[in-house]
């Protein structure tokens, strides 16, 4: 059975053997810190930049980056064409965009898990069921089937989590069930099946331990993929409610003053990239230390 | 050969039931009645119910089911709601220009994602290899649809060399091509460099090198063919993914193919458009798979003839 699709990430080679020492540790200490830093101003956004994303201003729209606004603060990443500042709303959009990453990542892993375990401890029906629907799912690119759903029904954060898990869950399963396929030849799981330990036991404190690595740099790698379709969802007007502050949504409004004010666009779209370029970077920094280890 | 081709036709079509089957109870779980939707908001109830028996929404889910099924053994795929036109004359309408985009960026992909891999694998870890990755991990990063407002920022807003929007020209393929082909170049570009040094690596090129052929001679050579079947099998997969790229890119350029013609049908709930939109792109994903292992069969006798995979 070959498995085509997005776990093509899974397999490539991640940093060169003969890399440096310095360079292994810049490459993973600078990502860090950057998704860390995104990960605060997550937490704590509206305590760093207050935002309401319904106030309208029209005095102050379209102010350019670094313009001083009517009441005497400085608009750093300018303003948007109804007067909200452009800074306040990257700071918020990063709250949508993490909180829809988490929720769905969390999904994910967890029905990729409790499907792929089974299916590769047991194989046989389970097994060829699970790989029948994976090939099904897969016929339809993600993006596609993540539009149809989250167009289909109201919009909604639980919606867009949802559309956006039903391909996702995907590559989580196939790495649980190849991961388990494995370790179940191995003799400390034949000790345990031998001495009567029920399966359920095996499956969680023999086998699951060995599936951690991999599985937390699949999910640094799914978490970039899934936001850049949270952003593409709203992007297209099929995402979040139009009340709810996304990068998406941003980048989108700002198409129309492009000619204008250019920053509404360019500004939501730099943080969206950044967050995406170092989560992959870090999930390729784990995917090369867990590709000798666990996996096989 | 024959035997494989026909076993992956038999999943293709079983796949293909799949999918109809998906769409199907997707549509049928989703709020909202058609008929009402169809109608628009000034429709009496009388109307609504009268559309509804026309359309056979008032039968068991199970019987609309099966007929469903017979009209898409008849390639009928029902009525477009928004123009009453047939839902796959209005999908074939716009497939030409979503082939067109698709596979003018797949070209570019494979182009430029190929010959940065090659020579970035001349030489493993060196400065234009790191180089090469960096800028790989970039254009995978970076979202599609704003790397297409930012080039259209560019280049026809500050430049003004290159339209917008729009088709029908080469001028107008340019833009929403290199957007699409961006994220692609870099997905090419890293597996074809992973399977590259892995080949570099073999026996026979330690030997050709010994030989005293250059790490390019021995990369061009000897390496590439033996290396080329995953790079076949990514390419085959990716131009699948890439469709659904198009689906975004489309709207941001209003190319006028599938892509636009999804997204407006979903926004007014034209669900005969959106279920015959879809499943015709499921049908070229599952067709580009059953070449691309054929394609890779060809490449490779030990798929041929059943040997070693």
């Amino acid at each position: 059975m070959r498995f085509p699709g997005n776990t093509g990430k899974a397999v490539q080679r991640g940093t060169p053997r003969t890399a440096t020492r310095v360079f292994k540790k810049w490459t993973v200490a600078v990502p860090g810190m950057i998704v860390a830093i995104y990960l605060l101003v997550a937490l704590f956004g509206p305590v760093i930049a207050p935002y309401d994303p319904v106030a309208t201003n029209l005095t102050d729209r379209l102010l350019c980056p670094g313009c001083e606004t009517s009441s005497g603060s400085i608009a750093w990443l300018g303003t948007d064409a109804t007067g909200r500042d452009m800074f306040g709303q990257i700071v918020a959009g990063t709250r949508t965009s993490v909180l829809i990453g988490s929720l769905t990542v969390s999904l994910c892993a967890l029905v990729g898990l409790i499907i792929g375990l089974p299916a590769g401890y047991f194989g046989g029906l389970a097994d060829l069921a699970l790989s029948r629907v994976i090939d099904i799912l897969i016929a339809f690119p993600s993006i596609v089937l993540a539009i149809v759903v989250a167009g289909l029904f109201p919009r909604g954060l639980g919606v867009v989590v949802v559309a956006l898990s039903l391909s996702g869950w995907v590559s989580f399963a196939r790495l649980s069930r190849s991961a388990t396929m494995s370790t179940k030849e191995r003799e400390w799981v034949a000790a345990a099946r031998v001495m009567g330990v029920p399966a359920r036991s095996v499956l969680v404190r023999h086998v699951l331990p060995f599936l951690a690595g991999p599985m937390v740099a699949l999910i640094a790698l799914e978490f970039g993929l899934i936001i850049l379709g949270e952003a593409g969802l709203s992007f297209l007007g099929i995402g979040l409610p139009a009340s709810t502050v996304s990068w998406g949504q941003s980048i989108a409004s700002g198409k129309e003053y492009l000619a204008t004010a250019w920053w509404i666009s360019a500004f939501p779209g730099i943080a969206l990239a950044l967050l995406v370029i170092m989560v992959g970077l870090l999930g390729d920094q784990l995917n090369s230390r867990y590709q000798r280890g666990g996996s096989r | 050969m024959a035997g494989m081709i026909a076993r992956r036709l038999a999943l293709g079509i079983f796949v293909l039931w799949g999918a109809v089957t998906l769409m199907f109870f997707l549509i049928r779980v989703a709020p909202g009645d058609p008929a009402a939707t169809m109608l628009g908001p000034d429709a009496t109830l009388e109307e609504i119910e009268a559309l509804r028996g026309r359309l056979g929404l008032d039968r068991p889910v199970a019987l609309q089911y099966l007929s469903y099924l017979g009209q898409l053994l008849t390639l009928d795929f029902g009525v477009s709601a928004r123009s009453n036109l047939s839902a796959l004359d209005l999908v074939l309408s716009r497939l030409p220009a979503t082939m067109q985009l698709t596979l003018s960026s797949a070209t570019i992909a494979v182009i430029v994602g190929l010959s940065l891999s090659l020579a970035g694998s001349r030489r493993p870890d060196g400065v234009l290899d790191r180089v090469f990755s960096v800028i790989s991990i970039c254009f995978q990063g970076m979202p599609t649809f704003w790397v297409g407002i930012m080039l259209i920022l560019l280049f026809s807003l500050r430049l003004r060399i290159l339209p917008s929007y729009g088709a029908g020209s080469l001028r107008n393929l340019v833009l929403p091509a290199v957007t699409l082909a961006l994220p692609f170049v870099a997905i090419i570009a890293r597996i074809s460099r992973a399977t590259f040094t892995e080949a570099m690596r073999e026996p026979y090129i330690q030997t050709a090198l010994s030989k005293g052929l250059t790490s390019g001679q021995a990369l061009r050579g000897h390496a590439f063919r033996n290396a080329v079947g995953p790079v076949v099998t990514i390419i085959g997969l990716q131009i699948g993914t890439m469709i659904g790229g198009a689906v975004v890119v489309e709207n941001v350029f209003a190319w006028p193919g599938l892509g636009t013609l999804i997204v407006g049908s979903v926004a007014n709930r034209d669900y005969a458009v959106v279920q015959a939109a879809v499943l015709i792109i499921a049908l070229f994903v599952l067709a580009l798979t059953l070449i691309t292992d054929i394609a890779n069969a060809w490449l490779d006798p030990r798929i041929r003839t059943g040997g070693v995979s």
